[in-house]
């Protein structure tokens, strides 16, 4: 099972990733991060490690393992 | 033996550069200084390296950056309004701490002026033409041999220092013909070898190197400018130069630089053979400006007697180094007007 | 992006030591020259983009040791923070006649300029035409978010007819502020300048184009053809005033029709 993992401390909250990800597997956060932003949050589920998200965050903090 | 060639002082210029190892000119046209873009055209062909007819001055000055930033030797060159337009990128290299030699062959000023040979731009060179607080070396050449030497010196310097060092010269010296001993031999033995760990060569077997002068972060700016205020404290100190004769003997010493001193020196060897005690101080470096000289002279010397090319720029310094010990009078002309012996021999006579 | 099998190479992965089972998969990561800390910019700026993918370019090209950049003035100014290669700051709009000046000096060396809009097709429009023209063998990255984000938004050459910035506050005005310019379709006619492609970050799909772009153009310089340059259209929500998903379809609804995706001229 792939999966991803967003440094959530460094997240702008652009949310880029979640219209990118073509399973909906990306949600905000409930909690504000540092910066005073809700975070991308990873679900869970069936993540294919397609790298949709990754390919497309400006701030290049997610990693993406299969 | 010393050969003796006959050139003008533009090609001198480049010569000079040539044999300190510059390998790197871009330039562009403007007169009186076509001679030297030309010259180095040449030679950088004959020698491997790089020459480039600029688009623009400012192009030029920020090639030869790049050039400085990849460890080179590198030059550029222009005439008065070019070196208006080159003060950006000299705040840089100042600000960076890149070694450069930049050649002002003066002309009338200001704005488009003409191409008659003037000492106009003595604020520009010795103040900081370009933003924030910087200086650079400065060296007037008086003939066309130190049009040469002095730019073989400068390299020497800026790598030293690792800062632009700036030759002021004017139309006159870059266009007259003299001749000059060539000595590559000598030129050779005496040029130094500065290394650069800080040049960017790509980071193979080492940290990245960084060229910046942009610094946010509080009081790095400051500290910056601390570091650079400390090197110029450095250069004021080693790297004064002027010539002086009869110093002990004389009523009125003359301060003049670059051709206009050669005129000024005849004036005063005129009033000396008509019995009248006149010198001539010339300052070589203009920045850092030998104050100490003016200090000690005005202790015995009556009256100062400035000749520029100009309205009155370098009389400020020299009142400065006088610093009301003694009179300090004037005489000047501008935009391309050459001051004359008999002139300069009037006003001496009116003096004594 | 990673294949399955390759050994994980970033400093990123060195300093938190991922434990074995997670290193052999880890498929997607910050790339080598990029440097592990967090950039500047506002959530969704393309420049973060844009910046990565140079540096996996340079991975997947292996020339870090022998790369020097050129940062512009404007919002990507200090770049050399976020990047793990020599890099030096330039005036603004001389970037190309800094890089022309290393280049000539080390023609070894794989030179590259960054550059915005307003450093690259305004101030620096005599330098970016003329360093084409003399067919410099560098490579230049342009950025074009149609506005001058580091000084507060105010309009560049690029700036899209009817836009809103900090000095067009009712819009682009053609007759008072002039056309937006398309700088890359006037650099085509240089016979000094062999490849150049337009390209956007708006989506996974674009940015993968962008990789392959920039790729190509400094294959162009690795092969000695002479000038390459990528206009990469990025978003600035900031100074758009709208969301970056907004921002990501303004892209690809309004500025890609003016200014048309695609390779522009190929050696």
């Amino acid at each position: 099972m792939a999966k991803i993992k967003i440094d959530e401390i460094r997240c702008k909250g652009c949310y880029l990733c979640i219209t990118s990800c073509p399973q909906g597997l990306i949600k905000v956060s409930d909690r504000l991060n540092i910066k005073g932003t809700k975070p991308a949050r990873f679900k869970g589920g069936k993540c294919t490690g397609c790298s949709m998200c990754a390919i497309i965050c400006p701030d290049c903090i997610i990693q993406v393992y299969r | 033996m010393k050969k003796k060639i006959l050139m003008c002082g533009n090609d001198a210029c480049g010569e000079g550069a040539v044999l300190a190892g510059c390998r790197f000119y871009a330039g562009y046209p403007i007169t009186p200084q076509n001679e030297l873009t030309s010259y180095m055209s040449k030679r950088m062909n004959q020698t491997g390296g790089v020459f480039i007819q600029s688009e623009s001055e400012l192009a030029a000055i920020n090639m030869v950056f790049g050039a400085s930033v990849a460890g080179a030797r590198a030059m550029t060159s222009s005439s008065s309004p070019g070196i208006s337009l080159k003060q950006e990128g000299i705040s840089y290299l100042a600000a960076c701490e890149l070694p450069a030699v930049i050649v002002n062959v003066q002309r009338g000023g200001p704005g488009l002026g003409n191409i008659a040979p003037a000492q106009g731009d003595y604020f520009q060179a010795t103040k900081g033409g370009g933003h924030g607080d910087y200086n650079m070396i400065v060296l007037a050449p008086a003939s066309v041999e130190e049009m040469m030497t002095l730019t073989y010196e400068a390299f020497d310097l800026a790598d030293k220092y690792r800062n632009p060092v700036m030759i002021l010269a004017d139309g006159l010296l870059g266009q007259m013909m003299e001749p000059v001993s060539v000595r590559s031999s000598e030129f050779g033995v005496r040029s130094k070898k500065y290394e650069k760990p800080w040049a960017l060569t790509g980071c193979r077997g080492r940290k990245p190197n960084i060229i910046r002068s942009l610094l946010l972060a509080e009081g790095a700016l400051e500290e910056h400018n601390k570091k650079l205020q400390e090197k110029f404290g450095r250069m004021r100190k080693a790297e004064v130069r002027y010539e002086v004769s009869n110093e002990k003997d004389s009523d009125i010493m003359l301060v003049a630089y670059g051709s206009c001193a050669r005129i000024a020196r005849a004036a005063a060897e005129k009033a000396r053979s008509k019995g009248i005690k006149a010198a001539l101080l010339r300052p070589i470096s203009l920045w850092p400006f030998p104050s100490d000289i003016l200090g000690e002279l005005s202790g015995q010397v009556k009256n100062f007697l400035v000749v520029e090319m100009s309205a009155g720029q370098m009389v400020e310094d020299v009142r400065l180094g006088v610093e009301g010990r003694a009179k300090v009078d004037f005489y000047g002309r501008m935009g391309g007007g050459i001051p004359t012996g008999e002139e300069i021999l009037n006003k001496i006579e009116a003096l004594a | 992006m990673r294949k399955s099998n390759q050994k994980p190479v970033t400093r990123n992965q060195k300093k938190k030591k991922i434990n074995k089972s997670q290193v052999e998969n880890l498929i997607f990561s910050r790339p080598r020259s990029m440097r592990d800390v967090e950039m500047h910019y506002c959530a969704g700026c393309g420049h973060g983009l844009v910046h990565r993918l140079i540096c996996e370019t340079i991975d997947e090209l292996g020339i870090r040791e022998r790369t020097i950049g050129v940062a512009p003035v404007g919002c990507a100014v200090i770049a050399y923070d976020y990047w793990d290669f020599d890099v030096t700051e330039a005036a603004h709009g001389r970037t190309p006649a800094v890089a022309t000046g290393i280049k000539r000096v080390r023609p070894e060396s794989i030179v590259f300029s960054y550059q915005g809009d307003g450093d690259l097709a305004a101030i620096g429009t005599a330098e970016i035409i003329h360093t084409a023209n003399r067919g410099e063998n560098i490579t230049v990255i342009f950025v074009n978010n149609g506005v001058y984000g580091m000084t507060g938004g105010q309009m560049a050459p690029t700036t899209l007819a009817g836009q809103v910035t900090d000095t067009t506050v009712e819009g682009r005005n053609l007759k008072r502020d002039g056309y937006p310019l398309k700088i890359l379709e006037m650099m085509a006619v240089l016979p000094g300048a062999k490849y150049l492609e337009r390209t956007s970050v708006h989506s996974p799909q674009e940015v993968l184009r962008t990789k392959r772009a920039i790729k190509k153009a400094f294959q162009t310089q690795i092969d000695n053809r002479g000038f390459s340059m990528v206009e990469v259209l990025a978003m600035c929500p900031t100074y758009w005033g709208m969301s970056p998903i907004k921002s990501a379809d303004r892209i690809k609804n309004e500025v890609s029709t003016f200014y048309p995706i695609g390779v522009v001229k190929s050696y």
